[in-house]
């Protein structure tokens, strides 16, 4: 289990590194540079501000103190936008919202999705098995951006009795959560569904009946760990969805998390603070990668060699 | 009083192309010690018989008739009381070994969990147990091997904790469905072998379902040849090897390989089993038959014509001879 | 002996007895399988509605009814009488046509980005699976990387670089979304390695390139026809995703999740026509694909029957 870990950590700092070097030269590659953008700037300007934020470098020089920053002192570097301000005191300041909420709606998607999964495939052709279908049907087809304002409709607008935006306590938190979470609740709970129906057909299950095992005991014990294996496979897409979905959540609810600090700094071309913000959400995805093969090696013995 | 005695089961699966009747009027009976061979093609509803035993049969699944267990009904029973003969009392043994323990659990806790659940053994002096169970399937150092995960034994080594399982409760009724068919011809002689000095010790009564005769000739006292859901011929072993009277019994008898007989050349039966979603009309085996005749349109019942012997058959071999 | 083979489930016995061919069985399938008829009607309506709907519209869809300005909430609801039958927006234009306008981009993006990402993932899956070895091995290993990225904030990040331009919003759509395809098409492309034809090819010194797309693609089609259905519907959410945050599409052009977008932030001024509509479209569009998509997966893939 160890080595097992140790090689899958041994993928994961590789690609991290790639990331940050792929996005830094994608950077460097657009069209005219940072400040070349909106109004023109007298020729001195621009050099002084390029040698400020080390822009006349050679690249592989700029690359690697990027780089060196990051990993040695996860420092970003400043903004190109707003001058008194680090890309850290950015992020530091709407991280902790879109963590709590996002953390929240991945805990809300995964117990809720797999228990209505598990309850489907117990109750298979039953009248909660076909609503159980049903929602996760029409779940489908309702992703963050189109939850968000139908929510705000129903339970803000027309019933009053949730807040529709702002981050100033736990009553706060229902609606973005719920928006967050529904179209990947649906996912989970299909897809539990049908890997608990194939694995109650499967020999292994007809053994644990032949036992005299009571029916609990069967699903609890014997069913449901290998019933989440694929559902543990979708976790690690379904994260990298529910980080963009974030975007969404503070844009529209207004809970200023990190979200709305990258789509101002798309709109402002701020490269520093959306390659922060980058960087970030894909060092947590391959974070959660890494955890979620961990799992997989934990449930299946026979990967773990 | 019999120790399983089977009245007119029938299993019929709703499927999309309708009902498939997969047993028909199903009877047998087996003493306390007594061995048993069920022998048929594929689809000739002996491992859904099995199934109906264990109540293990598939959801779109409907029984008739009647199965005791001891005198207890045990067809459509509650899962209770399922639960508490299953493994207790009935044990079974499955077809696939590589697929019928559980490959995300250690063989010490799928083997464990049957004694802690029913004899209320402590988890400790349950594994010890199973150890003293897989040394007696000898298997070697099993002391070491219990903590191991399935996919690392060999087929036939996983064959042998099946039974090992099977057997902690010492059961009375031991059911074996084709618990060679998916191993190598040298393990099968081995487990065969096993399962036949298991028997003997421990003296439990088996149902061993096979679709090969001679097995059958080595482990079983009686024989149940069953044909497209139906009993065609049941008789005690000996008997029926010496003097085959059904045309479908010799037609198997004739396909066994003999090595002892250089002169007599195997035949194989003409034609495949039938598609039970839409069986031939009367006797399942008349399109396959060489004897087969305007009566046979007819199913003919099963009935005794010797003693411990009976046959569904309107032109028994005999006959038609004669 | 000799006899017989291993006893199958006698309900799924027999059913392979009369001699069909793969694609009609395939076609009968599919045709049985009434969600997807169901899925095949409605996105026959929606082409229709996207092709057509012009025809209807008494108004463009940059005409600003000045009848309606200022009083959208009274007067620009839906109604036949001034010819806005989905109503008008808050600046009085006819949501009709934008909705049209807005169906017939989200389609093309959909299906643009899906043909995209299935000529990249189909080429370079084939090309993995037929050279095998290290090659395939650096290739898949580079999938695995690049699963690993966060795409939503690259292809934000290209937009804003390379200026917001519909055709880097295909191009860039498409080119996100071909990993899965690639690996799909390798398996198979696996599979088809050994077969005969392909060796007989090879040793008649047909180049690589040549059998690749000769003898291993066209065998593919079915495999890749289902999963390009699939992808429609993630290319369209994808598309809205980014519309909806503003950064997609730009004025005139409009997409479904720019007009959820508009119809979201207006909906406090209660004008709900304008969410309703285009999240109408948008919902029906995606059931179709996912449905088709569904229908088209068990009749052609045998593994999920």
């Amino acid at each position: 289990m160890f080595s097992y870990i140790l090689k899958r950590l041994a993928i994961a700092v590789p690609t991290l590194l790639l990331l940050i070097v792929i996005s830094f030269l994608l950077m460097h590659s657009a069209p005219g540079g940072p400040f070349t953008a909106e109004r023109e700037l007298p020729p001195q300007v621009l050099a002084n501000l390029n040698a400020k934020y080390g822009l006349d470098q050679p690249l592989w020089r700029q690359i690697t103190s990027y780089v060196w920053g990051i990993v040695a002192h996860f420092d970003f570097g400043p903004s190109f936008v707003y001058k008194d301000r680090t890309v850290n005191q950015i992020i530091a300041q709407g991280f902790p919202i879109t963590l709590t909420y996002g953390l929240l709606s991945f805990a809300l998607a995964v117990i809720v999705g797999v228990s209505l999964g598990v309850a489907a495939a117990i109750r298979h052709n039953t009248l909660l098995d076909y609503i159980a279908v049903g929602l996760s049907i029409g779940a489908q087809v309702l992703p963050n951006f189109v939850m968000a304002p139908i929510l705000v409709l129903i339970f803000t607008l027309w019933l009053g009795w949730l807040p529709g935006g702002g981050w100033q306590g736990p009553e706060y938190w229902i609606l973005p959560v719920i928006a967050l979470s529904t179209s990947f609740m649906a996912s989970i709970a299909r897809i539990t569904r049908s890997s608990m129906l194939e694995v109650l057909t499967s020999n292994h299950i007809r053994t644990a009946r032949a036992k005299g095992l009571p029916e609990r005991r069967v699903i609890l014990r014997h069913a449901l760990k290998p019933a989440m294996l694929p559902v543990i496979s979708y976790l690690g897409p379904a994260f990298v969805a529910m980080i963009t979905g974030s975007v969404v959540v503070d844009i529209y609810f207004s809970t200023g998390g990190i979200g709305k600090a990258f789509v101002d700094s798309a709109l402002n071309r701020d490269y520093a603070v959306m390659m922060g913000v980058t960087i970030l959400m894909g060092a947590l995805t391959i974070l959660f990668n890494l955890v979620v093969d961990i799992l997989y090696g934990w449930i299946d013995p026979k990967i773990r060699y | 009083m019999a120790l399983l005695q089977i009245k007119d089961l029938s299993v019929t699966f709703d499927s999309q192309d309708g009902p498939v009747h997969a047993v028909n009027n199903l009877s047998l009976s087996i003493d306390k010690g007594q061995t048993l061979g069920i022998v048929g093609e594929s689809g000739s509803g002996k491992s859904q018989t099995a199934f109906s035993i264990m109540g293990l049969l598939a959801g779109n699944g409907r029984t008739s008739g009647s199965i005791k267990f001891d005198g207890q009904e045990i067809l459509g029973a509650s899962p209770k009381v399922l639960n508490s003969l299953r493994a207790k009392r009935i044990a079974m043994i499955f077809q696939d070994p590589m697929t019928s323990l559980n490959p995300y659990m250690k063989i010490a806790d799928q083997m464990a969990e049957v004694l802690t659940l029913h004899q209320g053994m402590s988890k400790r002096d349950a594994v010890a147990e199973c150890v003293r169970m897989l040394d007696a399937v000898k298997i070697p150092a099993a002391k070491e091997r219990i903590r191991l995960y399935p996919h690392e034994f060999s087929g036939g080594m996983r064959q042998r904790v099946m039974i090992a399982m099977s057997l902690l409760c010492r059961p009375d009724l031991l059911i074996a469905d084709e618990p060679t068919t998916a191993l190598d011809v040298t393990v099968q002689a081995q487990i065969m072998d096993l399962l036949n000095d298991l028997q003997r010790e421990f003296g439990m009564a088996t149902v061993l379902i096979t679709h090969d005769l001679g097995v059958v000739a080595g482990f079983c006292e009686k024989v149940l040849v069953m044909y497209g859901g139906r009993v065609m011929e049941s008789a005690p072993t000996d008997p029926l090897f010496a003097q085959p009277t059904h045309p479908y019994t010799r037609g198997l008898l004739g396909a066994v390989p003999r090595v002892d007989d250089e002169d007599a050349s195997m035949t194989a039966i003409p034609g495949n089993p039938p598609n039970m979603a839409s069986p031939p009309s009367g006797c399942p085996f008349r399109p396959r038959c060489n004897y087969a005749g305007e009566d046979c349109y007819v199913m003919p019942p099963l009935a005794d014509f010797a003693p411990g012997r009976a046959r569904a058959c309107h032109r028994p071999v005999e006959k038609v001879i004669a | 002996m000799m006899v017989a083979t291993t006893e199958n489930n006698p309900a799924t016995e027999g059913m392979a007895a009369r001699g069909r061919s793969p694609w009609a069985d395939a076609r009968r399938r599919f045709l049985r399988n009434k969600a997807a008829m169901f899925g095949l009607i409605i996105l026959l309506f929606v082409a229709a509605f996207a092709i057509f709907g012009g025809l209807f519209s008494q108004w463009s869809n940059e005409e600003l009814d000045y009848n309606v300005m200022g009083q959208v909430e009274q007067l620009g609801g839906p109604s036949f009488a001034n010819g806005h039958y989905f109503g008008t927006d808050d600046l009085g234009r006819d949501l009709f046509a934008r909705t049209v306008q807005g169906t017939q981009i989200s389609l093309a993006v959909g299906v643009v980005g899906a043909i995209i990402a299935m000529v990249v993932g189909t080429l370079y899956g084939a090309t993995a699976g037929y050279v095998g070895g290290r090659v395939d091995g650096i290739m898949m290993r580079t999938v695995d990387i690049l699963m690993a990225v966060p795409y939503m904030f690259v292809l934000i990040l290209m937009l804003v670089m390379y200026g917001r331009s519909i055709t880097i919003l295909f191009v860039g759509v498409g080119l996100i979304s071909w990993m899965d395809m690639s690996r799909i098409v390798r398996g198979q492309t696996l599979s088809l390695k050994g077969r005969e034809y392909v060796e007989a090819a090879r040793a008649t010194g047909v180049s690589a390139p040549i059998i690749i797309l000769r003898h291993i693609v066209p065998n593919l089609l079915g495999v890749i026809a289902v999963y390009a259905t699939l992808l429609v519907p993630l290319m369209i959410l994808t598309e809205s995703f980014i519309s909806f945050l503003g950064l997609g599409v730009q004025e005139p052009m409009t997409s479904l999740g720019a007009l959820i977008s508009e119809g979201a932030g207006t909906i406090a001024y209660g004008t709900t026509w304008q969410l309703g509509f285009p999240l109408l479209f948008f919902c029906l569009t995606l059931f179709g694909f996912f449905f088709v998509g569904d229908g088209l997966r068990d009749a052609l893939d045998p593994k999920d029957r």
